[in-house]
């Protein structure tokens, strides 16, 4: 049984991030790091193969030299092996164009479950996973708290998913996409022996030509969508901050007042 | 003028609290108006036969319901593909839909299905030329993006709160659609749900006012929610206090949790890092209470009080309700 992650690299959160000159998201200026959700995607991966047996599982990523770093950290966690499609016509696709390169990668190596976290830390938008069920034909069972598997390969996975309203279950036959949230799991830290096993696992590197995808699929003028203009949000005005003598509650009821919020 | 469909969901689950005509709808339908006639595309069984009625005093010239099991006992794809034959029939001007992890998922198959481009946690959907404009805050609220789409139909993802909704009567006339949903796209089947007890609060992604607390709280929310009750609002929890089992993960405001965009925000004991930055910077004014002066929430709000919320907040509260007498 084969478990192919998807992950992505993205630039640390922490740091000052921003935009090049086209528009799209640089990726140079800062520092990268494995998205923080796909933490919790890898190490979902991982449980299920340590749970089942003959479970492989694969990491895959699109993007830049750099996004190596983050396959290294997903195969330190536990994967077996990974996926790199690096390729400069990839270089400004929008989610549309990444959910493409992910289809057709998938459909190179051969899947029974694809499991992702529930966005990006940078782009954000959570679409990416029901893009690429949609290409491939495949059930989607996104934002899961909780994940079983059975059966193996063409049996059934079963997820928990917490909404605001009510707890559902929710059932697909295999192969499926799974998206998992930040509750489901603690993602372990790489153990010594894991970040040397890493060091011999294999990583395939492939180019768009490789899976089948044209360069004008994709990339900046292959996006179907595009930020027209990107601007630095201007400093906020300081507000008032006052010391608490006792008084604090009233000066704040004041202030609500003056804004006309109570 | 061309037609704008606006994608109401009445099914029952995390997106819904079961039926009624929510807000967000109501400011979609507002929104709709700048770009063409608005069609309300309803799944699902509103409760009350008022719904259509609600749609209708809010524009829409059109409702077309849509329901049936396929649609309520499956994930997002039947939604998809049942609006990917409304696209090709009538081909909009725009699809608009709510900008919440559902609807941004239906909006992510319909436009592979229908071939066109995505924005979503759109703030502002405005008509340029003939061309839709959506305006974004990214970034954690360091950045605002203005997109378009330039291939297909645009769908548009819309966050609560983004437009105050107006009234503008129109026809509402009401259409039944019985929708044949292919086999591929019932992979997923719901099935178990458990509905959760209502609290009896506005719902935190749609609230006009949201009190959340953090670690300051020590766990103790009583104070945030006796204040949240005062002003009418929902309540809200930092990552920390979710994480430390305090507050119910699905109240959690941040980048992994919910993103509201309040008229007031307080922040109570809460530092304001970057990832509970990113979920309430849109908020229109934010209040912050906190014991360490130094927090960076006070960088963020119009007024900060350096006090121990155990004392400050039950006060606050008590003055709210004295000034309402």
């Amino acid at each position: 049984m084969k478990i192919v992650v998807c992950v992505k690299h993205v630039p640390d959160a922490q740091s000052d991030r921003g935009f090049a000159a086209d528009t799209t998201t640089d990726r140079e200026a800062v520092d990268g790091l494995l998205s923080e959700l796909d933490e919790y995607a890898v190490e979902e991966a991982v449980r299920l193969k340590e749970a089942g047996e003959d479970v492989e599982v694969i990491a895959l990523t699109i993007g830049p030299a750099d996004a190596r770093d983050a396959l290294k950290k997903a195969l330190q966690m536990g994967a077996d092996g990974a996926v790199h499609v690096s390729d400069d016509g990839v270089h400004g696709s929008d989610a549309v164009g990444t959910s493409l390169v992910l289809a057709k990668a998938l459909e190179h190596t051969g899947f029974d479950l694809v499991v992702t976290g529930m966005a990006s830390t940078d782009g954000g938008m959570g679409v990416v996973p029901a893009m690429v069920a949609e290409r491939l034909g495949l059930p989607q069972v996104t934002y899961a708290a909780e994940v079983t598997l059975s059966g193996g390969t063409g049996g059934t996975v079963r997820i928990r998913r917490d909404g605001d309203a009510s707890t559902e279950t929710i059932e697909a036959t295999l192969p499926a996409l799974v998206s998992v949230t930040d509750q489901i799991n603690e993602p372990r830290y790489p153990s010594f022996k894991g970040i040397m096993a890493a060091k011999k696992k294999p990583v395939e590197e492939l180019t768009l030509a490789d899976i089948g995808v044209e360069a004008a699929e994709v990339g900046l003028d292959g996006a179907w969508s595009r930020a027209l203009q990107a601007d630095a949000r201007p400093p906020k005005a300081a507000g008032t901050v006052v010391v608490d003598s006792g008084d604090g509650a009233a000066q704040l009821v004041d202030f609500l007042a003056s804004a006309r919020l109570v | 003028m061309a037609q704008v469909l606006v994608v109401v969901d009445a099914v029952p689950g995390p997106e819904s609290s079961g039926g009624v005509v929510r807000k967000a709808y109501l400011e979609l339908l507002t929104l709709a108006r700048r770009l063409g006639d608005p069609v309300a595309v309803v799944f699902g069984s509103p409760e009350g036969a008022d719904a259509p009625a609600a749609l209708a005093e809010h524009g829409a010239v059109e409702v077309v319901l849509v329901g049936g099991s396929d649609v309520t006992d499956h994930l997002v794809a039947p939604k998809s593909e049942v609006l990917a034959q409304l696209v090709a029939e009538r081909s909009p001007a725009a699809v608009l839909m709510p900008s919440t992890p559902e609807g941004k998922e239906v909006a992510g198959r319909l436009a592979i299905r229908s071939g066109s481009g995505l924005v979503t946690d759109a703030v502002d959907v405005t008509l340029e030329g003939d061309q839709v404009v959506a305006t974004k805050s990214v970034f954690a609220g360091s950045y605002t993006t203005r997109c378009a789409v330039t291939h297909g139909t645009p769908l548009v993802a819309v966050k609560p709160n983004s437009v105050a909704p107006e009234p503008a009567p129109a026809a509402g006339t009401v259409t039944t659609l019985t929708p044949s949903v292919s086999e591929q796209a019932k992979g997923a089947r719901i099935v178990e749900r458990t509905d959760k007890a209502a609290t009896g609060r506005p719902d935190l992604a749609e609230a006009s006012v949201v009190v959340s607390g953090g670690r300051g709280t020590d766990g103790d929310f009583s104070a945030v929610e006796a204040l949240a009750d005062a002003l009418g609002g929902a309540v809200g929890a930092s990552r920390a206090a979710v994480d430390a089992g305090w507050y119910p993960h699905s109240n959690q405001v941040g980048q992994t949790g919910k993103t509201v965009s309040p008229q007031l925000y307080v922040a109570a004991g809460i530092s304001g890092a970057i990832q509970h930055k990113a979920g309430m910077q849109t908020s229109k004014v934010v209040v912050a209470i906190n014991k360490d002066e130094e927090a960076p929430i006070f960088e963020m709000a119009d007024f900060g009080v350096v006090g121990d919320l155990a004392t400050v907040l039950p006060a606050v509260t008590d003055e709210v309700a004295r000034r309402k007498g």
